[in-house]
């Protein structure tokens, strides 16, 4: 019983700050990018903006609901709320603390996490299809493109991470770097995970399905109101998500020293968080050929070849 | 590669500037003397309306923002009425430099939002302000040659008595 | 366990149906989305994590993407809609009808005559399906691995064009 209690309170605790986070995130990402273009930001609402976020979410929630004539209603629908729950499901099995996490032991980690990074395209490739409109369908295309091929390189740089471990499992992968964090001897794979990470998130430099210059706003140029913000909200999780696995895999997850585990988790991810919005405030998008091509000719041969060091090495010891 | 992450580097080093931001109400920007807000009309050191509806201001305005009547009382013009539409005014400041008598300016105030377009169109009253604007010492009356009350034709300043053109002294 | 069992193959049997009878197409990809979805479910259930997952990776976030790209791309409209639901006749419900009650008939008589043992519940994890493909199912995979070599190397040359850039 206490188990169940336990559970639940596990479950609820870290929904509730994932959505809490994400909602945040708008405003720090806004305030940080404002300190580093020599402005302040959102600063009027609340002590340092800070309730900037409620004031969105009011003005949000109170725009119309529109579902275009032209579009296709059900899938329409359908497609904002497959972001959020691909991205909160993928929370499942990310292992906060030794204690705090929902399935951190599941014997099928990694491979669960990137099921559900490889499912939330559909929520982009939905909206722009069914959104009936030549820019959201272009957007989606994009993003199926984009998305399924930085999936490939994702998955084949955690290979040497779980070549390391022996073990799929991201407690068991945590646990494996007491000594020293997968960074230093996977420092191929952190870079092209990382890359990865932005591009499936489809952030800044990467956020090509939802370039304002060329594609008005992309997939999500028809939806209004809160399936617009569902979208918004779920790329936030998205990219807490991205970092909290960046802080796991390769930089030692809660573990380090006087803190407890979760403040260093949290500082973990926040810096990895950070630094995605500053990707976003220094770096220019590349051309989608670019995109492509930076993917298929430099990353691939890259996480192979991290693959294959990582097989000689082990052999040799 | 390396480019990408210098440029990293030094976006954020921009967390240490200081930032560019005004914090506007609060803290009010400086504006020059000669910045372009919103328009007046002055008054003369005696107190009279410097207009003289000659309409040169109307004309120059490229948004045909300004509509008046002119009128006379005693020699003297005045407008009538004096409209300005700030709605379309561009604040180019165009009538100020075409009116020869100093009376349009342009001030140094920008904070004139309204919530109904009607309430941005001026009247005179509005545009009147007690004062004489940039120019303290500077009197149309005084100056030209025209005959007013209390003044006639000649006793302006800098200026000589008028000629007998029919007198045949020199 | 079970009911969740249960649960999943009837979606998955459900979706299935659902299919093979929609006329749009992208509803009908979505529909196999979740069928698979729901079959990955019934491996993790039936003890086999590791397939569940791949079912989930490979088929669902892969492979159907690419078949959503390309209806997608082709934009058929209305019309398509319209087409295929024509061809939605009885007359052409009973060819592949008699084969499925045939497949039907055949897993009745696996399953009565018993030569399939129970499902055991035991788990297989990743590392038993490792050293199962690259021990006694060694050739299996290097023949599909030509395959697939085979099959990019085609579809580069099929890609290039004259002026060598896309
Ligand atoms: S400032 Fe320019 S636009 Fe405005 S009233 Fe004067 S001439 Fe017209
Ligand atoms: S130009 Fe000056 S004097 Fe002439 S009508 Fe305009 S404000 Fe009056």
């Amino acid at each position: 019983m206490n188990l169940i209690l336990f559970g639940l309170l596990n479950i609820v605790g870290i929904l509730l700050m994932l959505v809490i986070g994400a909602a945040l995130l708008t405003w720090i990402e806004r305030r940080l990018l404002g300190f580093w273009q020599d402005r302040r930001g959102p600063n009027r609402v609340g002590p340092f903006g800070s309730l900037q976020v409620v004031a969105d979410m009011i003005k949000i929630l109170f725009k119309q609901d529109w579902i275009p004539p032209f579009a296709d209603p059900v899938v329409f629908v359908l497609a904002p709320a497959v972001v959020m729950v691909a991205a909160l499901l993928a929370f499942a099995v990310v292992p906060v603390t030794p204690s705090i996490g929902i399935a951190g032991n599941l014997n099928i980690g990694i491979l669960f996490f990137l099921a559900m990074t490889s499912l939330s395209v559909y929520s982009v490739v939905l909206a722009g299809w069914a959104s009936n409109n030549k820019y959201s369908l272009l957007g989606g295309m994009r993003a199926a493109a984009q998305m399924v091929s930085y999936e490939v390189f994702m998955g084949l740089a955690l290979i040497g991470v779980v070549m390391l471990t022996g073990s799929f499992s991201l407690a068991d992968i945590v646990r494996a770097q007491q000594e020293l964090w997968f960074v230093v001897p996977q420092f191929l794979g952190f870079i092209v995970f990382m890359i990865a990470g932005i591009a499936e998130t489809h952030r800044l430099p990467f956020d090509l399905p939802e370039g304002e210059n060329e594609l008005g706003a992309g997939f999500h140029t028809e939806y209004s109101s809160m399936k617009f913000g569902m979208f918004f909200v779920g790329e936030y999780i998205g990219i807490i998500l991205v970092s909290a696995m960046i802080v796991i895999l390769f930089f030692g997850g809660w573990q380090g020293p006087l803190l407890p585990p979760i403040l260093w988790f949290a500082i973990k991810t926040g810096a990895f968080v950070g630094f995605f919005i500053l990707l976003r405030a220094a770096l220019p998008r590349p051309r989608y050929d670019q995109l492509m091509a930076y993917g298929w000719k430099l990353m691939l041969p890259l996480s192979l070849l991290n693959i294959a060091v990582t097989g000689a090495v082990m052999l040799t010891h | 590669m390396l480019s990408s992450i210098r440029t990293l580097w030094y976006t954020f080093l921009h967390l240490f500037h200081h930032s560019e931001t005004v914090q506007y109400p609060e803290q009010m920007p400086y504006l020059a003397p000669r910045y372009r807000g919103r328009i007046v009309l002055s008054r003369d050191p005696d107190g009279e309306e410097r207009c003289v509806s000659c309409y040169l201001c109307a004309v120059a305005c490229p948004v045909d923002c300004i509509s008046l009547q002119k009128t006379e009382e005693d020699g003297r013009w005045y407008p009538e009425w004096f409209r300005i539409n700030f709605s379309r005014c561009i604040f180019c400041g165009f009538c100020e430099e075409a009116c020869p008598t100093y009376a349009i300016q342009l001030t140094p105030d920008f904070e004139m939002s309204e919530y109904e377009r009607e309430n941005l169109i001026y009247e005179k009253e509005d545009l009147l302000i007690s004062g004489t604007g940039k120019y303290p010492d500077y009197s149309f009356y005084r100056v030209s040659g025209l005959a007013i009350p209390g003044k006639g034709k000649g006793e302006a300043e800098r200026e000589r008595p008028p000629i007998d053109t029919r007198a045949l002294l020199p | 366990m079970n009911a969740t069992f249960y649960l999943s193959a009837a979606i998955a049997v459900l979706s299935t149906v659902l299919v093979i009878t929609r006329a749009n197409g992208v509803h009908a990809l979505l529909y196999l989305v979740v069928s698979l979805l729901a079959v990955a479910l019934v491996f993790f259930t039936l003890g086999a994590p590791f397939a569940a997952a791949l079912e989930v990776i490979v088929y669902a976030g892969a492979i159907m993407v690419l078949f959503v790209f390309v209806v997608m791309m082709m934009n058929l409209g209305d019309a398509a809609a319209v087409r295929e639901a024509r061809w939605m006749e009885p007359k052409i419900w009973v060819g592949p009808s008699i084969l499925a009650i045939l497949l039907t008939a055949q897993l009745a008589y696996m399953l009565d005559s018993n030569t399939m043992s129970q499902p055991h519940h035991a788990i297989v994890p990743a590392r038993a399906v490792g050293i199962a493909m690259y021990g006694p199912y060694l050739l299996c995979v290097e023949l599909a691995s030509m395959l697939l070599l085979a099959a990019l190397v085609g579809a580069y040359r099929l890609a290039h064009t004259e002026h060598g850039r896309l």
